[in-house]
């Protein structure tokens, strides 16, 4: 079921002077006013990204022109304390639908109260091994959003790899 | 190591072809002396590896692509929890505070 992870994942901590409501309601129902709008993989320029709020939700980019761009999906949703989102990315560098979690990495957010007032968010990326290894990111390359020079990255790799 | 933004840049530049120093020298706007030092950053890293051509060096994204892959993913995390901790920071639960 589970091949051994070949890539350590990466992981990211903040702390943030709020508490841990707070915290998990910017990160989630705010999602879009913090994402930094370079990295997008629609068309079109991003307006707003959304995480919706409940297990099997989506994880999608809103273009300027109101096109929408998935990037995965709620795996976990445990308000306020802990999130699991995977990341679909084919080598279009666009969603891949494929429903096969199996294919995708995986986004865990945790929030950790230290006080009423203060809160350390963690954020581990894993299973990378899926984007290097799979089918992920083989295809090709496009231009266009902020992520692409991420994509001619894995392209990249992966051909020198085969 | 990729939040130095020229140093992304040549990283961004080798992605998309093996590159001199000289050819990234001329797409950014510092010295080759300056190019050679930020590849030097990136091949201690581990990358970027550079191989010698005749009496020219190739620099180009190390090939294993693991390395630079985890690097530029660090680096959009790292960015977008900077992002995510100013946002809390600037939409205090006391609404009297919202002015920034």
């Amino acid at each position: 079921m589970s091949s051994a992870p070949t890539i350590p994942p990466l992981t990211g901590t903040v702390t943030v002077d709020v508490p841990v409501d707070e915290a998990f309601r910017v990160f989630t129902d705010a999602f879009g006013s913090w994402w930094p709008a370079e990295y997008h993989i629609g068309q079109a320029d991003m307006a707003t990204a959304i995480l919706e709020p409940r297990q099997g939700g989506r994880w999608y980019e809103q273009g300027v022109d109101g096109s929408e761009c998935d990037w995965g999906q709620m795996l976990a949703w445990e308000p306020p304390h802990r999130l699991v989102v995977t990341w679909q990315i084919n080598g279009q560098w666009q969603y891949d639908p494929d429903p096969d979690p199996e294919h995708a990495s995986e986004i865990e957010v945790r929030f950790t109260a230290d006080g009423p007032d203060q809160t350390t968010v963690e954020l581990e990326h894993r299973r990378l091994e899926r984007l290097v290894d799979g089918q992920a990111l083989r295809d090709g390359i496009t231009s266009g959003g902020g992520w692409s020079s991420l994509l001619e990255l894995f392209a990249k790799a992966t051909t020198s790899q085969a | 190591m990729l939040g130095d933004p020229t140093r992304r840049a040549i990283f961004e530049l080798l992605a998309r072809r093996p590159c001199t120093v000289g050819e990234l020298a001329q797409q950014l706007p510092i010295t080759r002396s300056a190019v050679s030092q930020h590849l030097r950053v990136l091949k201690d890293g581990g990358l970027v590896v550079s191989k010698a051509e005749g009496t020219r060096r190739i620099y180009r994204l190390n090939p294993d692509g693991v390395t630079a892959l985890r690097a530029y993913l660090d680096h959009i995390w790292e960015e977008s929890l900077t992002g995510f901790a100013k946002a809390v920071q600037a939409a205090p639960l006391d609404p009297e505070q919202e002015d920034q």
